[in-house]
Parts: structure tokens; sequence; C-alpha cells
């Protein structure tokens, strides 16, 4: 009994502070349900009307979430990362670790595993659930070492011909003093310069936070998903404020400004498919989230498959070369 | 920007005179470095190098280029590539705005500008960015004019050179800008697959997208002395870390000591060098 309890309490969702009706609701239903136990009315039915209510409540709040409150459900401390979506989208995962040549960066896991039977390569960025497991993946901001810890697992890839899956889930590189002395620019753009041709298929997936060049030195391939309530950007919405307005406070203005959703970007023809997360975002329900990424990953890598390694490399090029928006004018 | 301008037919006034602007108006200046008072013609002729403590002032591209290439047989490449705004962006001002305030200001349409010429007779590619233009960020227009230069390189089989001056990305085209960090290094790869020399020169300051990307590619990688160079700008990184930046961190010194640069090459022998180490690159007989 006292386990369930605890599994309850652990399994109790957060609410953000634009779910705060939601929250009401929930609490009220489950001060129903503790009710019930020792009640001799049935009061089932009011509990299933409530239910129904917060279901409804909660796709109605969803469905006209700002980017700003987009970017706090890409954030959510029960969003699922990327360790998660391993577990349940792959098999026989063996985690490989370090770089090597200074240390392993807990803030990048990586490995050989399997995807529907099929070997591959898994690399992605890991945040921390408690303060002491946040501290250890350093809140998800991977170093040079993480950088280089994934460019080793690329050219593995590239070695045994493996399909080669990243996820995307930082803040962005970490902006520390031990990081810069260690060439955290020169580790970023190494990736982007061995991922811009190497021979194997690259199905990125943007799960959580896409924050700029640390985002994207794992981010670079042939085909880039993002989850519905994932965001992809620049610079952090804050970052961006401070800068332009003068003001972290403004960061909802930037977020908008910048249009770093899924939606926005893939209408911007940035981003190839989005994921549909279930009511009340991914964390609602992991299980579900990764069923309906795992379709889009194994149809993905299907489509990739019918093309040799020349083949691919040319059409990444090609995708990447068609990148950015400008006009030309014959110079008068 | 005043609904005036809007009336008026755009005038792209392209100066002669570029690069005399790099300097505060007037005819004397002074070295930001030791404080020196210097004649501005003085300053000018040596480079904007401060000729009493050898300080880097940051130079105008187009001195740049007048600096580093043969003055015969020059040609610009992707000029005709001119920057849009995909997102209507608007903070405090609009984008649009700002992009026409920086070409009056500069005289340049973005801030990358690519020349094809020769360094000592040796044909070669040079970009160059123009900090003058909203803090040298790579846009899309950036990111493009940089492409065709790099293809301009493989289709004649030359050496590409890059001179930074740059910000990073772009914030105002967002990931259309985040996106130009794996394109133009994308295109690096294809000059390295072709053993087509790529040297990039690293001067102040250079952070961010253009110093995450292609920067620390490069076969040979320059810095200016003291030139910032970095992947965080140090204001961020002190927030992070909250405590002070020891002395010369993320300088060209430093990152020399930490095995980031090959080499600090002196503005005033730049050329020279640049020559030399293409001639070794391309083993062409020594000069």
């Amino acid at each position: 009994m006292s386990i369930n309890v605890e599994a309850a309490r652990r399994m109790k969702t957060t609410f953000l502070e634009f779910e705060q009706p939601i929250a009401e609701l929930e609490a009220k239903i489950e001060e129903l349900r503790f009710v019930q136990d020792d009640s001799a009315v049935d009061i089932s039915e009011e509990i299933e009307r409530l239910s129904a209510k917060s279901l409804a409540l909660t796709r109605d709040i969803y469905g006209k979430l700002t980017p700003w409150q987009i970017a706090q459900v890409a954030r959510h401390p029960q969003r699922p990362y990327t360790l998660d979506y391993i577990g349940h989208l792959f098999t026989d995962f063996e985690e490989l670790h370090g770089d090597r040549q200074f240390s392993d960066d807990r803030a990048i896991v990586g490995g050989l595993a399997r995807f529907n039977g099929q070997s591959c390569v898994v690399i992605g960025q890991q945040k921390g659930r408690d303060t002491k497991e946040k501290i250890l993946r350093n809140f998800g901001m991977p170093k040079p070492e993480g950088y280089r810890k994934a460019l080793r697992l690329m050219q593995l890839a590239e070695k045994f011909s493996l399909p080669l899956f990243t996820f995307v889930d930082t803040p962005g590189a970490y902006p520390g003093i031990d990081a810069e002395e260690r060439g955290q620019s020169e580790a970023i753009g190494h990736n982007l310069y061995v991922m811009a041709s190497l021979r194997t298929p690259i199905i990125s997936t943007v799960i959580g936070e896409g924050g700029s060049g640390g985002a994207l030195a794992i981010a670079v391939g042939d085909v880039l998903i993002m989850l519905q309530y994932s965001t992809y950007s620049v610079i952090s919405p804050e970052g961006c404020a401070s800068i332009l307005w003068k003001s972290a406070d403004r960061a909802g203005d930037a977020a908008e400004a910048m249009g770093i959703t899924a939606t926005r970007l893939k209408g911007l023809g940035l981003v190839d498919r989005v994921v549909t997360e279930p009511i009340g975002g991914a964390h609602r329900d992991p299980r579900a989230m990764a069923l309906a990424l795992k379709r889009v990953l194994a149809e993905s890598l299907r489509q990739l498959a019918e093309l040799s390694p020349g083949e691919l490399v040319a059409r990444r090029h090609e995708r990447l070369m068609a990148y950015g928006r400008f006009k030309e004018q014959a110079a008068s | 920007m005043s609904w005036i301008n809007k009336l008026l037919p755009p005038r792209i006034k392209r100066s002669e005179s570029t690069g005399r602007k790099a300097m505060p108006e007037g005819l004397w200046s002074k070295c930001l470095a030791c404080e020196v008072v210097l004649y501005g013609a003085d300053l000018e002729k040596n480079a904007q190098v401060c000729p009493k403590c050898g300080h880097h002032h940051r130079l105008r591209a187009r001195a740049r280029i007048d600096l580093l290439l043969d003055a015969e047989g020059r040609f610009e490449i992707g000029a005709e590539v001119l920057p849009v705004d995909p997102l209507k962006f608007k903070d405090s001002r609009r984008y649009a705005d700002r992009l026409n305030a920086a070409r009056d200001e500069t005289g340049e349409a973005d801030a990358l500008i690519v020349m094809q010429g020769a360094i000592k007779t040796v044909p070669t590619i040079l970009a160059v960015f123009e900090f003058g233009f909203l803090g040298g960020s790579m846009g899309s227009a950036v990111g493009e004019r940089f492409v065709r230069g790099v293809r301009a390189a493989l289709e004649q089989s030359l050496p590409f050179i890059c001179v930074t001056a740059s910000g990073g990305a772009r914030m105002q085209e967002s990931l259309f800008s985040l996106m130009q960090m794996a394109k133009t290094t994308a295109a690096v790869a294809e000059l390295g697959a072709c053993r087509l020399p790529f040297i990039t020169v690293l001067t102040d300051p250079t952070t961010g997208g253009v110093s995450a990307s292609f920067a620390f590619v490069g076969d040979v990688v320059i810095a200016e002395p003291g030139a910032l160079i970095g992947f965080a700008g140090p204001r961020v990184i002190e927030q992070t870390v909250r405590e002070k930046l020891p002395e010369g961190f993320q300088r060209s010194e430093f990152l020399l000591a930490k095995g980031a640069v090959d080499m600090i090459v002196d503005r005033r022998v730049l050329r020279d060098r640049l020559a030399g180490l293409l001639s070794l690159l391309l083993k062409a007989p020594a000069a």
C-alpha cells in the first residue's frame, strides 16, 4: 500500500502556471478519489464527469498555447528525456562512454542499440531529473568532450554502416570557462563538418529544447523531426530578449518573434515532420509519445535505406545548401 | 526610418572611400589600447594598427580586401545576394529598418563581402566579414554569399580564405541563421574533399555561430593579436559561472596557448604570410 502511495505521489503531474485551472480540477478529482475509498455514497460518476471536464479543459488550453508557453512545456520537469526514449524505442542499448581524450560528458549519452531489431547508433543530450542528476548531467549542456564523444560515435556509425538516430534536448552548449579552454567552438564546428558528409543515414529528433549551436552539433542530417511541443531556436527566448529588448522579461515577445515552435518551423520549411503529442504534452503519456515517434522514425529510416551512401550524402548536401531566404538582384 | 524613405526610391550608395569610417571622424584619434593620440591618416596607412603599441583596431572589410589582395584582377562574388526579412521580425525596431540603417552606415548590403583575386599573384577567393554591419552577424544572405564563394573556388580549383569578425548568427532570422552554420560548414567540407586549402583568419571579435561553425575547421587557423575569440561571449560566461574571468581569457594569445589556433599574425605582415602559406599548401616553388 505504502509503495503504491509513494508511486502515485511520484507520478503526480507537475502543472505549469498556465495549467492552473487544470491543476485545480485535478486536485478536486484527487480529493474525491480519496473520499470514495471509505464513502458509502458512490461518487464515481462525479469523478468521471470531472475527469472528462479536465480533459476537455486540457485540450482547450493546449489548443491555443503561445510560443512561450510551448517553451515551458518543452522544458517541463517531467518531460521524457533521451534515455526515456531510448528505453521505449530501442532494445539492446549498450552505452558507450568518453571521448578518449579528456573525459566522459554525462550531458550527452550514446551508444549501440537495435531499432526494430536492426543495429544502429543513438546519440542524445541528456538532462537530469533530480538535483543530483541535474548537476551530473550539467542541465543538459554539453562541453567539448561531449561533442567529441558524439563525433566518435558518428564515425563508428559510418564505419559499420549503421543508421544514426540523434535526440536533441539542450538549453545550449555549456558557456563556461573550462568549455572555452578546451575548444567548444571547434568541437561544435567539427561535428557540423563531419555530419555534412557522413556516409550513413542521420535522423534527428528535437524532443525538448533545441538550443542553438549546441543542438545543431548533433542535428545535421537527412531528416529533421520535431515533437509538437518542442522548440528549436538560434538563441533562447530569454537571451534574445535581453539583447534586443534589453530585458529578459520580454522572453514571450522574443519567442513569438523568432518562431521557435515545431508548427511554425514546419511552415517555414525548416523541419520535415512534426509528431503530435498526447493531450497535455509528452509527459502525460510518455509511452504513447514514444510509440507515435517510433512510427515516424521507422518510416524515415525506410525511405533513407533505399539510397546509396553516395546518393544520401548528395541529397543531404542539397538540403543544407537550400537553407536560407534571400533575394537576388543584379548589382547596379 | 521615417515614412519619407518609403516614398523615395532606395538609393544604395556605394561610396568609393570605404574603410574611412572605421575610425571616429576627424583628423586625430586615440589608440584604444595605449591612448596615444594618432594622426588619422597615419593609422589608416598602418592598417589601423597603432604604430606605438601595436594594438589592432577593427578594420573595415573593404580596407581588409585592399590590404590583402593584389590591386588588379579583382571581382566581387555574390553581391547580387541580398537579405530579406523572412519572419517580419520586430523587436524595439523592425529588422527591415535595421538592415536599411546598416546599409546606409556601411555602404554594404550585408555583412560578408566575397572577392576573387590574387594574393601576391596567387589566385584565391577571399571572404571578409564586415563587423560594422549588424555586428557581422550571419544570416541567410551571408551564408549564401559564403557558399557562392566556395563554389567559385571549387569550380576553378582555388584556395578559399575567410577573415571573420562576427558576433555570431543573426537573431532576426532565427533558425534560418542557425542553419547557415550547417550550410557554410558543409560547403567547406566540399573544399576539403577536393583538397583545396581553406584558411581562416579570426579577427576581433569572432564568437557564437561563426566561431562554432567553419572558423576552426580551417586547414590553417590564424588569429590577429589580441582578438576576442570564443563560443560564448564573456558576459554570458560571467553570468553562468558567477566569477570574474581571468585576464586575457578568450584572447588570441590564450587560444594559441590552449592549442586552438595555429598562429598569431600581425596584420601588417598578414598578406606576406598568407601568400607564403598558400604557396606551401599548393606546393608552389618558393618565391
